[in-house]
């Protein structure tokens, strides 16, 4: 009985924090982390991390690890507002390695592991973001895809059908049109298909199941990371600010603030880390945790996003200062693969209430 | 990650459940305290209960294990077994006489303190120190071989019922504040001692002041060094620190609320079928579930003697904030029950039980250190923010 995570889990948090760290993590000002789009250099030097196999199996070319160490991967992403889709690449190169047959793999696996290819999900529509509300249907795909993360820059969309299926579109049978997004650091699209190619991965609606709650854990983790780096902020910015003579830190009615920060989020860490691993030992808990987790840590990540932002003062609410960049992230997060309430409902309705 | 036990532990699970079994299940007099005793003896004996008390002082004697003690406590909750003697005195009386007293204060009181011969009355609080518990002014003074004392003790908990007091007590009136203090103990029925239970805003009297007029005891009740009381009254569990991050309140109390959701009818409906009802039960449930799994990882941690960092200070507000949320569905469901005065004692009463639950939930942000000291707590020690007050 050991609910930790691996020494080798913790070594390459600690590797990406430093990665990220150095590049997003101290005084870069706004426009460092909010590239609207896909720094070349930067999607380079992840590129090497080799990052993208993380979850596809040794055989593959991949690292063999588990949901759980991309869950890892995704606070850390969030804390340091990654302008670049690195769990997303994760998860299509897990898809792919999963659902694939050997053209598939033989095709895709190569170009997402070693040559920098970028996937992107497009798997919302007007009905909403879960498998059930897809409705694409046929060989050639026609109809929109809303909510796309960095489309731009795609070579491949994973594209959500009725039932749950699963094809790959390239990106040069599909338009791409942007949208104005709140959150600067993951820009989005509407992606448009008229009778696109689709050369399906899987009719297998439970691979989509698992997907739709692989995104969710790691879209929870990612609010928890943004949510715990800007309460870092603000404890920094109160030891050091002055008022009154005092340290605003010294303030009760702000330090009680600030500890109930941590009242939410310390604990919150586990739940996303059980969900993973629910998911990573096939679980009969695994899509309600992952419901429960995505609504959970969306919900209270915003909040205290809020009140971190409340506590730096004005400066807080300045374009200028990057505070609103990660309470963007975990509002996006937050409404990223359905809202809280949808959560909550279907969490509820897994459960037989 | 690795939620499975090692095979040697789900030997030692078997053997758990195989003694539940055989002792406890089969009872038709669970609740006769006779009864009760002898089994707790039964479960001492075999290493399940008192684990890092002595066994020549009546415990069990047992290496710290983390997860076995989690063992223990899951499978005798399984099946609703007494563990441990509740109370202060295998709490707090029983660690700090290990680690502090005499022989002579071991011998007379640990062995009956482990069988609830002996139960406790934390002296402690007063009126004018709460929070600031440093600032205590009753005052016990050296007269002969006999310790002196006259003050007020307030918020103490059952001491009704209790056989002894275990006091902090001013013994160097012009040492600074934290120095001059001594843990002291007493017999509550000597001469001097004076209870007066307390009424609370529910009813019950959990509660009493305690008055101590020209109150005798020994020389030799001094417990740890003369004007040391302050540290000595910090000694806590070293082994298996039990409660760490614990769930066992508050999961009961999450299914019990499904329950009621379950039964009770908003507008012709069940109440659990109303999207209000439903969202905020899993509102809650989220908060639930990651109290679960943090004080799973906080096992761990302790296992492996890691330190927790901020987490290990957040607990008592976690469980705080739970009831108090809990408090605030019920209400909801319950409807014009909640206008009800809950019953105290064995009838429990209909729905209007939760009522209690609700006043309750105030008294748990209150007692064993209040919600915002839990907050300087967390900000001074987790988050390393200045110190707020002039005398500390």
């Amino acid at each position: 009985m050991r609910f930790d995570l691996t020494d080798e889990q913790k070594s390459l948090r600690h590797m990406l924090a430093e990665f990220f760290g150095e590049r997003f993590g101290g005084a870069q000002g706004v426009e460092a982390i909010a590239h609207t789009t896909l720094d070349a250099v930067l999607w380079s030097a992840v590129g090497e991390l080799g990052l993208a196999g993380a979850m596809v199996p040794e055989e593959d070319g991949g690292l063999g690890l588990d949901l759980l160490t991309a869950t890892v991967i995704a606070e850390v992403t969030g804390h340091y507002a990654v302008p670049a889709p690195v769990v997303p690449s994760i998860l299509a190169a897990w898809l792919i390695a999963t659902a694939g047959n050997d053209e598939q793999k033989g095709k895709w696996l190569p170009k997402l592991l070693g040559e920098g290819a970028q996937a992107a999900f497009a798997l919302a529509e007007e009905g909403g973001w879960a498998p059930a509300d897809w409705t694409l249907t046929g060989a050639h795909l026609s109809g929109a895809k809303l909510c796309v993360e960095r489309a731009d820059s795609a070579d491949l969309f994973i594209v959500g059908g009725k039932d749950g299926s699963l094809a790959i579109v390239e990106a040069g049978s599909a338009t791409v049109t942007p949208v104005d997004t709140l959150d600067r650091t993951r820009p989005l699209f509407t992606v448009t298909f008229e009778a696109a190619e689709a050369d399906v991965l899987t009719t297998d609606g439970t691979v989509a199941g698992r997907l739709f709650d692989a995104l969710c854990i790691t879209a929870a983790a990612d609010a928890l990371g943004a949510a715990c780096a800007i309460q870092a902020r603000a404890i920094d910015y109160a030891k050091e600010r002055k008022q009154y003579g005092q340290l605003i830190g010294s303030f009760q009615a702000l330090k009680h603030q600030l500890a109930d920060m941590s009242v939410e989020l310390e604990p919150a860490r586990p739940l996303a880390w059980y969900a993973a691993h629910a998911w990573d030992m096939g679980q009969d808990d695994a899509a309600r945790m992952a419901a429960l987790a995505k609504a959970h840590l969306t919900d209270i990540s915003v909040k205290v996003a809020r009140g971190a932002i409340e506590a730096h003062g004005g400066i807080g609410y300045t374009w200028e200062h990057p505070a609103h960049l990660f309470l963007k992230r975990a509002m996006a997060d937050r409404s990223l693969l359905g809202s809280v309430n949808v959560h909550r409902e279907r969490a509820a309705a897994l459960a037989g209430w | 990650m690795d939620l499975r036990y090692t095979n040697e532990q789900t030997a030692f699970q078997q053997r758990v459940r195989s003694f539940l079994a055989e002792q406890w299940a089969p009872a038709e007099n669970k609740r006769d305290s006779a009864f009760i005793t002898r089994f707790r003896q039964l479960a001492t004996d075999e290493g399940y209960l008192y684990r890092g008390v002595p066994r020549r002082y009546g415990g069990s004697e047992q290496a710290p294990d983390v997860i076995r003690a989690q063992i223990i406590r899951e499978e005798f909750a399984a099946v609703r077994a007494p563990m441990e003697v509740p109370g202060n005195g295998v709490a707090l009386v029983v660690p700090t006489l290990i680690e502090w007293g005499t022989e002579e204060q071991k011998d007379m009181f640990i062995k009956k303190t482990l069988t609830g011969e002996y139960r406790w009355a934390q002296g402690y609080s007063e009126p004018g120190s709460g929070s600031d518990l440093a600032s205590v002014t009753s005052r016990a003074e050296l007269v002969g071989d006999e310790w002196v004392i006259n003050g007020h003790k307030i918020w103490t908990t059952l001491a009704q019922y209790a056989t002894h007091m275990f006091a902090l007590l001013r013994t160097e009136p012009d040492a600074p504040k934290h120095k001059g203090i001594s843990y002291i103990l007493l017999d509550m029925k000597a001469p001097g001692v004076t209870v007066r239970p307390i009424t609370q805003i529910n009813g019950d009297t959990e509660f009493c002041e305690v008055f101590l007029d020209d109150v005798r005891t020994p020389a030799s009740m001094l417990v740890g060094p003369r004007g040391d009381g302050w540290n000595v009254s910090r000694s806590t569990l070293k082994h298996e620190r039990n409660h760490i991050g614990s769930s066992t309140r508050t999961m009961p109390m999450f299914r019990s609320l499904v329950k009621l959701a379950q039964r009770r009818q908003i507008n012709g409906r069940p109440a659990i079928e109303d999207p209000r009802i439903r969202s905020a039960l899993i509102e809650i449930e989220g908060y639930l579930q990651s109290q679960l799994w943090a004080g799973y990882y906080q096992q761990t941690l302790a296992a492996n003697n890691e330190s927790p960092g901020v987490l290990g200070l957040v607990n008592k507000l976690t469980t705080t904030n739970f009831f108090h949320r809990v408090a605030q569905l019920s209400a909801e469901i319950i409807g014009d029950d909640a206008l009800l005065a809950p019953k105290q004692g064995r009838d429990r009463g209909g729905d209007e039980r939760w009522v209690n639950q609700m006043l309750g939930s105030l008294g748990q942000a209150i007692s064993g250190g209040t919600s915002n000291i839990q907050r300087n707590i967390i900000s001074e020690r987790g988050l390393g923010l200045p110190r707020s007050g002039s005398e500390n």
